[in-house]
């Protein structure tokens, strides 16, 4: 019973400890943002690999999810002849919770995966260290600008992936099942409300790109420095990751909505 | 034996004065853990000078470097570099040292991104205010320099570990430091890399006036170059001095380990029990 005890609190301590180091950290990458400003193009770069390498599985989970949207929306609405609203059903799902919440998860598997293994093999390789003894700072110079970027990124896939969704909805309610087009379009333009829905949905995608990329970048950082340390450190990023904007979802929606 | 501390009196007998020493380690402790891996070590790296740090594999030679290069901080006693209490600075008094400061890691720690040119391009570009055509100058001459100049297209993922080791190399002396610290130069190195990273070693110390730390196990290589000697085991120096005072040491233990020999002080095998009992008791 006090092993178990104490097995307990030292877990509860290591938490506690590994959340106050994630804090120090993030103040100290905060801290290098303004310097980041007149060497932009640095974000530029992490912006590819962060954001356009993952357009692919966001632009064609966004669109498939929008079809099957469409599909399941209209098999219920028919019974209430109502399949005219199928374009403000799928828009506000996308816009309000998909787009963000799928877009958050695919993030975190595809872009901060990338991001923890990078980091973990160049601390793994002692790059961050021979930066470090070059007097130049890796959270700065590493960890800032890729954090920038999955902060920037974030929000722009999140509209993709319901753009798209959209545009998958409209191809399977308009071409499959036959639902009026100027009825699809008319009733999202009159019942999707910019500051109501788009605007907190990209919110939404905000604090999730910066929870997501925190993590990841954190996890990469903070790695045991071996193949084992830096496989677990990206599998955390996942859990963690997609973990944290499930519950970051759940309290943002009742704070907007509820 | 001479006493490394003798090269800190101030004075020579002719009335010259003698420089301070670059770096000196005073009661050195520092633990991790549970294990002990410094206890109470003194060390004095002399300006100028080649000081080759030799021991035992996992005798915290490399740890010694972090602590000279306030990577990490000693659970007590002091560390100086060129005056400074290392582990005293804070944040930009210990990064504007190590502009000061050169390392080389042991897998050359080139960032893989990066081709030749750029990683020793890297530090003059973050650290300097030098338009491209004075930084490709100093560039190439620095790779003319550990005689790579023809692979400065080349990315890391191309290079040998010798070649690796040479550029990084390259890019520790890029801001003209006035001191490097090697991290085991000569592991893994072919005969012919072997070589030319000894003589390089010991030319860029003389040529350039820098003062190097080698930190190696490597015996033949480190004496052939060094001009002091520290041989460190179990958290202590256990002795010091020229090349030539470790080879007449008369300490058993030093000469197992200069001369490289299977069994002395250091025995061949693991404590364990009886040998006879361990495979006929059928105990677990």
């Amino acid at each position: 019973m006090l092993d178990q005890l104490q097995k307990l609190g030292a877990t509860a301590l290591g938490v506690a400890e590994r959340l106050g180091r994630g804090h120090l950290f993030l103040w100290h990458v905060l801290g290098g943002f303004p310097a980041l400003l007149p060497r932009f193009g640095m974000v530029i770069t992490q912006l590819f690999s962060v954001g356009v390498l993952s357009l692919l599985i966001i632009a064609v989970s966004g669109l498939f999810v929008g079809m099957v949207l469409a599909l399941q929306g209209y098999n219920t609405l028919v019974d209430f002849g109502a399949t005219e609203s199928l374009g403000v059903m799928v828009a506000l799902a996308l816009v309000r919770e998909l787009g963000p919440v799928v877009g958050g998860l695919l993030f975190a598997g595809r872009a901060g995966s990338a991001l923890t293994a990078e980091i973990g093999l160049m601390k793994a390789t002692e790059q961050l260290s021979a930066m470090e003894m070059m007097a130049v700072d890796p959270l700065h110079r590493v960890v800032a600008p890729r954090f920038m970027a999955g902060i920037l990124a974030m929000p722009l896939l999140a509209a993709i992936f319901s753009a798209l969704g959209v545009i998958g909805g409209y191809f399977v309610a308009v071409g499959l099942l036959g639902v009026d087009e100027g009825a699809f379009w008319s009733q999202m333009q009159a019942k999707v409300d910019l500051y109501e829905d788009i605007l907190n949905g990209v919110i939404k995608s905000i604090v999730f790109g910066f929870v997501v990329t925190w993590i990841a970048v954190f996890e990469g950082y903070d790695a045991v420095p071996t193949s084992e340390g830096v496989s677990r450190a990206t599998t955390n990023t996942v859990v963690h990751g997609s973990l944290a904007v499930l519950g970051l979802d759940f309290i943002l929606t009742a704070l907007m909505f509820g | 034996m001479t006493n490394p501390d003798t090269k800190t009196e101030r004075y020579e007998s002719a009335g010259e004065p003698v420089d301070e020493p670059l770096v000196q380690i005073r009661d050195l402790v520092y633990c991790r853990g549970e294990r002990t891996i410094f206890d109470g070590m003194d060390i004095n790296i002399a300006r100028g000078k080649l000081t080759a740090i030799m021991g035992p594999s996992g005798t915290g030679k490399t740890t010694l470097l972090r602590l000279i290069g306030g990577q990490l901080r000693p659970d007590a006693g002091t560390v100086h570099v060129d005056g400074q209490s290392v582990p005293e600075l804070g944040y930009r008094p210990l990064y504007e040292l190590r502009k000061r400061m050169g390392m080389l890691f042991q897998n050359g720690a080139l960032l893989t991104d990066l081709n030749v040119f750029d990683n020793v391009a890297f530090p003059l570009r973050e650290h300097t205010q030098l338009n491209e055509t004075m930084i490709r100058d100093l560039v190439l001459m620095k790779l003319h320099a550990v005689g790579l100049r023809g692979a400065r297209d080349l990315m890391p993922s191309e290079l040998s570990g010798g070649m690796a080791r040479r550029v990084a190399l390259a890019r520790a002396i890029a801001l003209d430091p006035m001191m490097i610290m090697y991290d085991e130069p000569f592991t893994g190195q072919d005969p012919i890399s072997m070589g030319v990273l000894v003589s390089l070693l010991r030319t860029l110390t003389d040529a350039l006036g820098l003062t190097s730390v080698v930190v190696s196990h490597d015996v033949q290589e480190s004496l052939s170059i060094a001009d002091y000697v520290y041989v460190i085991s179990a958290g202590k120096v256990v002795e010091h001095g020229s090349p030539d005072d470790l080879r007449q040491s008369q300490s058993s233990w030093v000469q197992q380990f200069i001369q490289g020999k299977r069994d002395g002080p250091v025995p061949f095998h693991f404590p364990a029990t009886d040998y006879a009992d361990d495979l006929f008791g059928g105990g677990s």
